[in-house]
């Protein structure tokens, strides 16, 4: 009898190892899924940078510091390979972005653009989507972390070495941004 | 217990609730199974055939309003469906909102109607339907639509079109079983000559009469729960509760109700389309399908610390 109960309290702690490791590598690929859906998004940002550079550019004469700035941004958002790198580049990329449509203000030819104002248009959609799936990464971020730090997971994450993920972050930089501008 | 205050702790606690109704729901129902099946057997279980009967008539009538959920509701409120070019706005609205919350994008669709309403059906997230009024359009600000939005998308993100046909199956079969036990005893069934419990039948009787309304209402529960339930996982996409208040707020005030709605399909949109219809009393607060407008601003206001 004892022994059949023993075998029972094996079988069930073997199955509950097997759904608990395995809802931990869903929620993992969760997040690495996640990732990649920003990833999309940043991609279609910076697609969109070369267009906007080549339509102000003929206008934009005496701040061309402006224009290679928002360029820099780009270059360094393609080449990021992670999300700490990406979310650094992105803002850099956003805050290049401000400075240069503050100084199209200046130009009401350019303001009256119908092409600058689509890229106006969609770079602002974009730049929503990209906040869109950085919150759902770090709604997923959230849930693996969860697991990973709450007991029995945590036990199996420990075991199976499980990682927890670093959320997306604003960097310091544009919450001081925000500050200077009201 | 601790004070309830974020939206994470709404969405645990109307889930908790969900299952706590649910749970009780079970078991009623095969009490109520039991006691009318003893009623026809007069002491002896048997009715069991009658219940399978009833469940399976039940569960086709529901798989079709199930299977074709959004077929049947868009078609019955007219509804088209639009592309991104029709209304960018609230295109990109609905796509950015479903990037945050994981959903592929669902077919968008406009009643034109200048009522001010939304709904969402479709059997799961991936055959899912979003529908406005054109007057939602034209007199919500964009973060009330925002807020309106998340609502929908929760609806559909917590499958709820697929919980109510669970509850509706279960509400059928013990409608349907009433029924047949109720037409047995008028027109006399095969038991009759059988001498049995009396004690059984008077409770088979009461069972057959009572079951279908308490049903009835644990469904309407249900439905009530839930909404709760999107409004606070709602405000978890655009962490901004005051939109999705004043949405509701503007929409309760507008009192032109919405014609192309009816009692079947009232359940399914923001706020209860029939206006001048919800009762504020206590009793027959328990027959509306969504709480209160008061109650879930309240709610919604509790969860302002959140950002």
């Amino acid at each position: 009898m004892i022994t059949y109960i023993i075998i029972g309290i094996v079988v069930l702690l073997a199955f509950w190892l097997l759904a608990t490791y395995n809802g931990l590598v869903t929620l993992r690929n969760r997040v690495r899924e996640a990732w990649s859906q920003i990833d999309v998004q940043l991609k279609r940002r910076s697609s969109l940078i070369p267009n906007l550079v080549e339509a102000v550019k003929g206008y934009v004469k005496h701040e061309k510091g402006v224009l290679e700035e928002v360029t820099k941004a780009r270059t360094s958002l393609m080449d990021a390979k992670n999300p700490h790198d990406a979310a650094a580049a992105d803002n850099m990329l956003t805050g290049a972005l401000k400075s240069l449509f503050a100084v199209a203000e200046n130009y009401p030819q350019l303001r009256a653009s119908e092409n600058f104002k689509a890229l106006q248009d969609e770079l602002s959609d974009t730049e929503t989507k990209v906040a869109a799936s950085r919150q759902f990464y770090n709604t997923n971020v959230l849930d693996l972390n969860n697991s990973l730090e709450t007991v029995p997971s945590a036990w199996i994450g420990q075991m199976f070495s499980f990682k927890k993920e670093e959320f997306f972050k604003a960097s310091e930089e544009e919450k001081a941004d925000i500050k200077v501008n009201f | 217990m601790t004070k309830i205050n974020t939206a994470w702790d709404h969405v645990s606690q109307n889930l908790f609730k969900t299952w706590v109704i649910m749970f009780f729901f079970s078991i009623f129902a095969v009490a109520v199974i039991y006691a009318i099946s003893m009623g026809f057997g007069r002491g002896e279980i048997g009715g069991l055939g009658l219940t399978g009967m009833a469940l399976i008539m039940a569960g086709v009538m529901n798989f079709v309003s199930y299977f074709w959920s959004d077929k049947i509701v868009l078609g019955i409120s007219g509804a088209k469906l639009i592309e991104k070019k029709d209304n960018p706005e609230i295109y990109r609205l609905v796509e950015n909102l479903c990037i945050a919350a994981g959903l592929p994008l669902p077919k968008i669709y406009i009643i034109n109607d200048t009522a001010t309403n939304a709904f969402a059906t479709g059997r799961d997230p991936k055959h899912a339907a979003i529908a406005f009024t054109s007057g939602i359009l034209q007199k919500l600000n964009k973060q009330e639509l925002e807020g309106v939005v998340a609502h929908e998308l929760s609806h559909v993100g917590n499958r709820d079109t697929l919980l109510m046909s669970v509850v509706s199956v279960l509400v059928g079969t013990i409608a349907l079983l009433s029924d047949f036990f109720m037409r047995s005893m008028l027109f006399g069934g095969r038991n009759r000559e059988s001498k049995g419990n009396t004690v059984m039948l008077v409770v088979a009787i009461a069972a057959a009469i009572l079951a279908p309304i308490v049903a009835t209402l644990i469904q309407l529960a249900v439905s009530r729960r839930r909404e709760l339930l999107a409004d606070a996982s709602g405000v978890l996409l655009t962490r901004y509760p005051e939109g999705l208040a004043s949405a509701l707020l503007k929409i309760s005030a507008d009192k032109e109700p919405l014609e192309v709605a009816n009692r079947g399909t009232a359940h399914l949109y923001i706020c209860n389309p029939l206006k001048g219809q919800e009762a504020k009393a206590w009793l027959a607060g328990l027959f509306n399908t969504h709480p209160p407008i008061e109650v879930r601003v309240k709610a919604l206001r509790e969860m302002e610390g959140l950002t």
